[in-house]
C-alpha cells in the first residue's frame, strides 16, 4: 500500500480539465442563447448566463469540498444519503411548487432546486453500497430483485410529477448491474423489445404478428434437427405476440397525448412542423442551418430569436449546432465521448467495487443523458425534457452532475486507501 | 469479451451515429439552410412615391397619399377575442375568420394582406392595439390623391397587376400598383419608379430585431417621374360642367403643338371613388354601368359619321384635285338629284352658290357634286376612290393616333378595295358612295380625328399628333412622334377660301347664335345621322381665325342638330379659353343646364321595344 498524502496529485486532471472545457463551453453557449445586443454585461443576474456564471463558481467550491472531505464518508453515509434523497422526492411531491406543469421544484428564497437532479448520485452510492457490502451474484433473482428495487424506486418517484425524461434516466443502471454481472439476456431482451415496440407502432400489429410467424417457420426449418429449439421457438413467438397486443394497447390506451404524438411524429407517421412537431423542427432547422463551419459566435439567428423552444436548457445543441457548425458539434461529441471513455477506464481502475460501481454509474447516467438530449434535437428521438450535462442551463443538475462526477473523482484519487 | 467493452462498444456507436446524423443535416442537406432563413428574414417592400401629375399650367392633379395594407403571417397568429379584433378592424367577425383561412391557403408562413388600405386616422388608432395581436403587422403603401374631380377618365386610375400581367412582366410582383387607364397606364413606366427592399431579422413573435446582413442586400424605392400634361384643367372642368347630362365628348387641341387641351368625356365620375378600401365596389358599379357606361371614353373611343363637318375636307381635295375652284357654283334645288337618287337639302338657297357659301350654308347638294367630281375626275371609279381617300387619311383618319394615350380607335375611312370587297368591282361608281361627299354612309371618325383634322385646317396644311404629355420630370418630351409636323396632302394656298367658308359659318351661318363679338372664330355644324336614333350634334371649330390657339370637336350623342348643343359649347370653350372668362351667361346657363337625360330614357326605350319586337316575331 502506498501512502500518499497529497489529495491534488492523485486526482484525474484530464476528467476534471474535460469538466471545466464542458462546462465553459456550456457557459459561452448559453450566453449566446440569451445574448442580445441591448445588453451586454456578462454579469448581469437577472440574465440566465449571469445566474449560470453564479452556480459555475459555487460548482468550484462544491467541488472542492467534495474532494476535501474524507473519502470513507460516502460509502458510509450511502444508504442515509438514498433514503433523505427519496424523502425528497416524496417532499416535492406534497410540497413542491408546480413549475409549467410538474411538480419538480422546490423553491427556497429567489432558488429553486430540484431533487431528482441530486437522486442521481444517491442512487449511485446506494447501488455502490449494495453490490459491495458482500460478494451478490447477480445471476441470482433476489439480489436482481433488490438492486431493481433500488434503481426503481426513486424513477416510480419521479414519474407523478410528471417527470417520465428524469425517470427514464434510470434505465441506465442497467448497464452498470450488467459490468456487475447481470446476464446480457436483459439487455438483449430490452433492445428486441424496444425494436419490436417501435415496429409495432410502424406496422399493423397483424402483419408484424404474420412476419414473425413466418420468421419463426424459417428458423424452425433451419434448425428443425434440434428437437429442443421448438417449444423455445414457440414460446418466444408466444411472449413476442401477446406484447405487440400490449403495445398496441398501452400505446393508444394508456399515454397520454403529447407523448403518443410525440412518438408519432418521431416515427414519421404525423407531420405537423407548426404544431406538436415544432421544436423538433426548428431545432433541426437551427442545427442543420450551421452548415459545416457555423455562423460563427453569437451569429446564431434560430437560438437568439427564440425560434427554438428551451434553447438554453434542453436544447442548448441548438446553438452549438448554429454558430459552430459541424466542425464544433462533433468537437463537442468527441469531448464527450472521450470523457466516457476516461470514465471506464476510471471506474475499472479501481480497487474496490464499491467505487467500480459508484463510477461506472457516473458513466452510465452521463451517457444516457447526453445520448437522448442530443438524439432528441437532432430528431433521433422524441422530445424528453432531460438536460445535457455540464452544458444546459440550471442550477440543479448543474450541482448534480458535479456532485456525481466529483464524489466518483474523490473516490478514484482515495482508491489506494480504501483496500 | 470483457464486459466493459460493450459500453466501448456504445460509447462509439453512438458518436458515429451522431456524427453521421450531423453530417446529413448540417453538410449534405440545403433544406435547413433555407427554412432557417426563411424563419428569419422578412422581406419588406417600400413603395416609391408615384410621379405626380400636373395641368400645363402646373397644377397638380394627381398626387399620392399613404395608406397601409395589413399585413398577415398566419403561422403567428394567436387570435383569442376575433370579435374584438373584428371591431377594432371594422370588419364582421366571419369576414376575420375568412380572410385567416384565404391567407393561409396562400402560405401559413409568407405574409399576405389582410385588410387593405387602411386610412391614415384608422392605422394611427389600430397601431396602438397592434401589438396584442401577433402575426400582424401593417405595410405602408402609396396611394392616389386627386386634386380634381376633372378628368377621371384621362388622367385614369391605377389599381393591382393581375396575375397575367405579372407573369408578363417580370418586374412587378403580387400587389404592386399599376396605371390601368389614361396617363397612368400610357406613362406607367415613367410614374413608376422603382420599389425598393428591405430584409430585415424577425424573432419567433415576427418582432423586427434589426436589418438582414447589415442592409447589404437592401434596395432603396426610387419616386417616379413627374409629369405635365397637356391639359388645361380649367379648360377640361368648364368643358365637364357644359357636358353635364349630356352624352359626348369635348376634345380640344393646341393647332401649334399638338398639345390635348381637354378630354372630355360625358358622363364621367369621380376619381376619387377608385382610391381606397371602397374601390372594388365602386370600380364594378362604374363597370357594370352599360347604360350611362362612365368608364367608356368617348373622345378616344366612339365613332361617328362625322357629318357636316367633313364637307370641309371635301372642298380641300376638290381644290387640291382641281375639280372645283373657289369660284365653282353650283346650284341647289332642295337637294342633290341624280337618277333615281335624292339626297335631301336644306341650305334653302336655290340660286347658284360659291365654295365658301356652300360652307357656311351647309349645302349637302354643292358637296354631292365636289365628291362626285373628285372621283370621276379619273378614268375608274377605284382610282379615284383610292386618290380620295389617300387624301383624308392624310388627315389622320381612318388609322389609329398612335399617340401617348392607351387607348383609341382607327375610325372608318373607305377605300376602293373596300367597296369592291362589299359590293363588286362593277357594283359601285361615284354616285353610289355619294353619302361620303357630306361626311354620312361609311365613315367613321373618333372625336379625337376630328378635333385634329380641325387643328390641321387651323394650320393651313399640317398637324402634329395630339399628345397629352408635354414634359417628363424636368425634360420637354422630344419624341418626333409629338414633336415634328406631319403634312397633308392638300397645299397650304387651298386653305383660305375654306377657313374663310367657315368663318362664315360663325358670322351669318348655320352657327351664328354661337358668335361671339370679339373672337375671330371658325367652324363648322355637323348633324350626324345615327341609324340608332336620334341624330348626333356635332361641331367642330378653331379660332382665333388668324392665329389658331385651339382647335375643336364637340359631340352631344342624340342632340338633333350641330348648332343645337354642340355649336354654343364649343363657342363657350373657345371663349373661356382665350379669354379666361365667360361674358355670355344666359348661353352658358342654357348649356350646363342643358339635359338630355329625357332623350336617352327615350332612345332606351325605343331600343328596348325594338328588341322586344324582334324576339316576338321569332317563331
Amino acid at each position: 500500500m502506498r501512502e500518499n498524502t497529497n489529495i491534488f496529485q492523485n486526482i484525474d486532471w484530464l476528467s476534471i480539465l474535460l469538466f471545466f472545457t464542458l462546462v465553459l463551453m456550456g457557459w459561452g453557449n448559453i450566453y449566446a442563447a440569451v445574448f442580445n445586443a441591448e445588453s451586454n454585461s456578462i454579469i448581469d443576474f437577472s440574465e440566465r448566463y449571469g445566474k449560470q456564471l453564479l452556480w459555475i463558481i459555487t460548482t468550484v467550491f462544491l467541488a472542492i469540498l467534495i474532494i476535501l472531505i474524507d473519502g470513507s464518508v460516502y460509502s458510509t453515509l450511502a444508504y442515509p444519503i438514498y433514503l433523505v434523497s427519496m424523502l425528497s422526492l416524496l417532499g416535492v411531491l406534497l410540497f413542491g411548487k408546480e413549475i409549467s406543469g410538474a411538480r419538480s421544484w422546490f423553491v427556497l428564497g429567489g432558488f429553486s432546486i430540484q431533487p431528482s437532479e441530486f437522486a442521481k448520485f444517491a442512487t449511485a452510492l446506494a447501488l455502490g453500497r449494495f453490490l459491495s457490502t458482500k460478494p451478490r451474484d447477480l445471476t441470482r433473482f433476489k439480489n436482481q430483485l433488490s438492486a431493481f428495487i433500488i434503481i426503481f424506486l426513486p424513477a416510480l418517484l419521479i414519474i407523478p410529477q410528471p417527470d417520465p425524461g428524469s425517470a427514464l434516466v434510470y434505465a441506465a443502471f442497467i448497464l452498470v448491474l450488467y459490468r456487475e454481472g447481470l446476464s446480457p439476456a436483459y439487455i438483449f431482451i430490452g433492445f428486441s423489445l424496444a425494436i419490436l415496440f417501435i415496429l409495432s407502432l410502424l406496422i399493423d400489429p397483424l402483419y408484424l404478428t404474420v412476419a414473425l410467424a413466418m420468421l419463426a417457420l424459417i428458423i424452425w426449418f433451419i434448425t428443425r434437427h434440434a428437437k429442443r429449439f421448438i417449444w423455445r421457438i414457440i414460446i418466444i413467438f408466444g411472449i413476442c405476440a401477446a406484447f405487440i397486443q400490449t403495445v398496441d394497447y398501452t400505446f393508444n390506451n394508456l399515454l397520454e397525448d403529447r407523448h403518443r404524438n410525440r412518438i408519432n411524429i418521431l416515427l414519421g407517421k404525423a407531420d405537423d412542423p407548426q404544431g406538436i412537431g415544432y421544436n423538433t423542427n426548428q431545432s433541426m432547422i437551427a442545427i442543420g442551418s450551421g452548415g459545416f463551419s457555423g455562423k460563427g459566435y453569437l451569429q446564431g439567428t434560430q437560438t437568439k430569436f427564440d425560434f427554438v423552444p428551451e434553447q438554453s436548457t434542453d436544447f442548448i445543441f441548438c446553438t452549438v449546432g448554429e454558430e459552430w457548425g459541424f466542425l464544433g458539434s462533433t468537437l463537442l461529441i468527441l469531448l464527450f465521448t472521450i470523457f466516457f471513455f476516461r470514465l471506464v477506464f476510471l471506474a475499472e481502475r479501481q480497487k474496490s467495487t464499491f467505487a467500480r460501481v459508484y463510477g461506472y454509474s457516473v458513466a452510465a447516467i452521463l451517457f444516457f443523458h447526453f445520448t437522448i438530449n442530443i438524439a432528441m434535437t437532432i430528431g433521433l428521438a422524441p422530445v424528453i425534457g432531460i438536460p445535457l450535462p455540464f452544458f444546459s442551463y440550471g442550477g440543479s443538475s448543474l450541482w448534480g452532475f458535479t456532485i456525481l462526477l466529483f464524489i466518483f473523482l474523490k473516490l478514484d484519487a482515495y482508491r489506494w486507501q480504501m483496500l | 469479451m470483457q464486459r466493459k467493452h460493450l459500453f466501448y462498444f456504445f460509447f462509439i456507436a453512438v458518436g458515429l451515429v451522431f456524427t453521421g446524423r450531423l453530417f446529413h443535416i448540417q453538410v449534405i442537406k440545403d433544406e435547413y439552410k433555407l427554412s432557417a432563413r426563411n424563419n428569419v428574414v422578412r422581406q419588406e417592400k417600400i413603395y416609391p412615391g408615384r410621379g405626380l401629375i400636373y395641368d400645363r399650367n402646373g397644377r397638380l392633379l394627381v398626387g399620392n397619399q399613404s395608406a397601409y395594407d395589413l399585413m398577415v403571417v398566419p403561422a403567428n397568429v394567436q387570435l383569442e377575442d376575433t370579435l374584438a379584433f373584428a371591431q377594432l378592424l371594422g370588419i364582421p367577425k366571419e369576414s376575420v375568420h375568412n380572410r385567416l383561412s384565404r391567407a393561409k391557403s396562400y402560405s401559413p408562413v409568407k405574409p399576405s394582406i389582410f385588410v387593405k388600405q387602411l386610412s391614415r386616422s384608422h392605422y394611427a388608432y389600430l397601431q396602438e392595439q397592434l401589438h396584442n395581436y401577433p402575426g400582424f403587422f401593417p405595410q405602408k403603401r402609396i396611394l392616389r390623391e386627386y386634386r380634381t374631380k376633372a378628368g377621371a377618365n384621362v388622367l385614369g386610375f391605377i389599381g393591382e397587376a393581375s396575375p397575367q400581367f405579372i407573369k408578363a412582366n417580370p418586374g412587378y410582383a403580387k400587389g404592386d400598383l399599376i396605371g390601368k387607364t389614361g396617363i397612368e397606364k400610357s406613362y406607367e413606366e415613367v410614374l413608376r419608379g422603382k420599389t425598393g427592399t428591405e430584409f430585415k431579422l424577425v424573432d419567433v413573435h415576427n418582432r423586427v430585431k434589426g436589418s438582414f446582413a447589415d442592409g447589404v442586400y437592401d434596395t432603396l424605392p426610387q419616386p417616379g417621374y413627374d409629369v405635365h400634361s397637356t391639359l388645361d384643367i380649367e379648360l377640361q372642368k368648364y368643358g365637364e360642367a357644359l357636358m353635364q347630362n349630356k352624352r359626348g365628348s369635348v376634345v380640344a387641341i393646341e393647332p401649334a403643338t399638338g398639345e390635348i387641351l381637354c378630354l372630355v368625356s360625358s358622363p364621367s365620375y369621380n376619381p376619387e371613388l377608385l382610391v381606397g378600401r371602397e374601390r372594388s365596389k365602386n370600380y364594378s358599379k362604374l363597370y357594370l354601368d352599360s347604360i350611362e357606361k362612365p368608364l367608356f371614353d368617348r373622345g378616344l373611343l366612339a365613332e361617328y359619321p362625322p357629318g357636316s363637318p367633313f364637307k370641309v375636307i371635301n372642298a380641300l381635295i376638290g381644290l387640291q384635285e382641281g375639280t372645283i375652284t373657289p369660284n365653282t357654283t353650283y346650284t341647289c334645288h332642295h337637294g342633290f338629284h341624280y337618277g333615281r337618287l335624292h339626297v335631301a337639302c336644306h341650305c334653302g338657297t336655290g340660286y347658284p352658290i360659291s365654295l365658301r357659301t356652300s360652307i357656311s350654308k351647309s349645302c349637302n347638294n354643292y358637296y354631292c357634286n365636289v365628291f362626285k367630281g373628285i372621283i370621276e375626275k379619273y378614268p375608274s371609279s377605284q382610282e379615284g376612290m383610292n386618290v380620295w381617300s389617300r387624301h383624308v387619311k392624310s388627315f389622320n383618319l381612318g388609322r389609329f393616333l398612335n399617340n401617348d394615350l392607351p387607348t383609341g380607335r382607327r375610325g372608318l375611312v373607305p377605300d376602293a378595295d373596300y367597296y369592291d370587297r362589299n359590293l363588286g368591282y362593277t357594283g359601285w361608281k361615284a354616285v353610289t358612295t355619294i353619302s361620303l361627299g357630306i361626311g354620312q354612309g361609311e365613315l367613321l371618325l373618333t372625336p379625337i380625328q376630328m378635333a385634329n383634322m380641325t387643328a390641321a385646317i387651323a394650320n393651313r396644311g399640317f398637324y402634329y399628333t395630339p399628345h397629352i404629355v408635354k414634359k417628363i420630370g424636368s425634360e420637354p418630351i422630344e419624341d418626333p412622334n409629338f414633336t415634328q409636323p406631319k403634312y397633308t396632302t392638300i397645299d397650304s394656298s387651298h386653305f383660305g377660301v375654306v377657313i374663310e367658308g367657315m368663318f362664315d359659318v360663325f358670322d351669318k351661318g348655320t352657327a351664328r347664335w354661337s358668335k361671339h363679338d370679339s373672337i375671330e372664330m371658325c367652324g363648322k355644324t355637323g348633324t350626324a345621322e345615327n341609324p340608332h336614333g336620334q341624330d348626333h350634334s356635332i361641331f367642330i371649330a378653331f379660332a382665333p381665325k388668324d392665329d389658331p390657339k385651339i382647335a375643336i370637336a364637340i359631340t352631344v350623342e342624340n342632340g338633333y342638330w350641330g348648332s343645337r348643343w354642340a355649336a354654343p359649347i364649343a363657342s363657350l370653350m373657345m371663349e373661356r379659353y382665350l379669354t379666361g372668362e365667360v361674358d355670355r351667361p344666359a348661353m352658358e346657363k342654357r348649356m350646363m343646364e342643358g339635359d338630355l337625360s329625357e332623350e336617352y330614357q327615350k332612345q332606351l326605350q325605343k331600343l328596348y321595344a325594338n328588341q322586344l319586337m324582334a324576339e316576338a316575331q321569332e317563331p
